[in-house]
């Protein structure tokens, strides 16, 4: 007789557990597949300086590097841009930057009137190495260390908490392993 | 001219329609326009989550379909472009994703729902059909009762 009560009850609980999940999940969202992975090798024509070439080598020069995929045509992109300059200008962590299917002009224009956190951008002109990084939507940001492996993806812009609960401590973590 | 309106209304909404439904792509023959077109059916647009690469307009999605043709182009399997995707977009590329152990559930919860389903029927059906039945043996004093309405009601005729 008490079973016949508990039955519905448990299958109650399991679904409000289920749906109260799924309130937290945005399905916008998509795991990548590339963490703790080797970031893809790309060769691209730097942004700031013409004539050189940027590759994956420069963001393995330091412990940790954050590789911030950006455009001009983003919006999403002028609200964590202050962050991104404010890190920068505290010197916390060096940041280079996708320029993700943009024009150069326009990418140069918009450094110039936003402020620029990077130390250097990558000209994705067609968006092929965007495709490599599983890039489906700027901005994005990746934590990639000395190794040259992905250690987190940041998909959107980062908000103030993301930077201070995950991606700041993370930076942490990286910097105290060994090697 | 309230028809030559609506002819020329009716005529842009097809124009449209055309317009975004075709792909200017070459193919070396037929089989890889077929393979084509079976591929960018059963690819997920990211951007927009609920469309294949096929139906979607959005920039990235362009982009996958340039990609997809060049590896048909190339000559590449059809499992070879999928990897290729799947590597970097992870199984949700996929509207038939794999059979694995995060995928399970996905794949099974319905069947475990149906199972579940058919016996909690078959449990509710069973009680109900053994209370029929009990119910519809009358005991003495039911009978009893029974006989004095159907009394009553024929004397009040």
């Amino acid at each position: 007789m008490k079973t016949r009560f508990i039955i519905p009850l448990i299958a109650f609980a399991l679904m409000v557990g289920l749906f109260w999940v799924g309130l937290k999940l945005d399905p916008q969202k998509v795991p990548s597949v590339l963490i703790d992975k080797p970031a893809p090798e790309f060769s691209l024509p730097s942004l700031m300086r013409e004539g050189e070439i940027i590759d994956k080598a420069v963001l393995q020069k330091n412990k940790v590097t954050l590789f911030n995929v950006w455009a001009s045509w983003c919006v999403a992109c002028r609200q964590e841009h202050p962050l991104l300059v404010e890190i920068s200008r505290q010197g916390l962590v060096p940041i280079y930057g996708l320029n993700y299917k943009d024009k150069v002009e326009d990418a140069k224009k918009w450094l110039d009137y936003f402020g620029n956190p990077y130390v250097d951008s990558a000209s994705d002109l067609k968006g092929r190495v965007g495709i490599d990084y599983g890039v489906y939507g700027v901005p994005e940001t990746f934590v990639i260390d000395s190794k040259g492996t992905i250690r987190y993806k940041e998909i959107g812009p980062i908000s103030e908490q993301s930077w201070s609960e995950i991606i700041w401590p993370l930076i942490q973590q990286i910097r105290a392993e060994k090697g | 001219m309230k028809q030559i309106f609506l002819i020329l209304a009716v005529g842009m909404f097809f124009l449209g329609g055309n317009a975004l439904a075709i792909d200017a792509y070459d193919f070396k023959n037929p089989e890889d326009a077929e393979r084509y077109k079976k591929l960018s059916e059963e690819l997920r647009c990211l951007v927009c989550q609920n469309q294949n690469l096929a139906d979607s307009g959005a920039g990235l999605a362009k982009d996958l379909k340039d990609e997809v043709y060049a590896m048909v182009y190339k000559g590449q399997s059809n499992q070879e472009v999928k990897d290729f995707l799947v590597q970097r977009y992870g199984d949700f590329v996929l509207y038939d994703p794999p059979m694995k152990s995060t995928t399970w559930l996905l794949w099974l919860g319905p069947f475990i729902m149906l199972i579940g389903g058919v016996f909690i029927l078959l449990k509710i059906v069973r009680r109900l059909s053994s209370a029929s039945k009990e119910s519809a043996v009358l005991n003495t004093e039911e009978q009893h009762h029974l006989d004095e309405m159907l009394k009553s009601g024929e004397e009040k005729k």
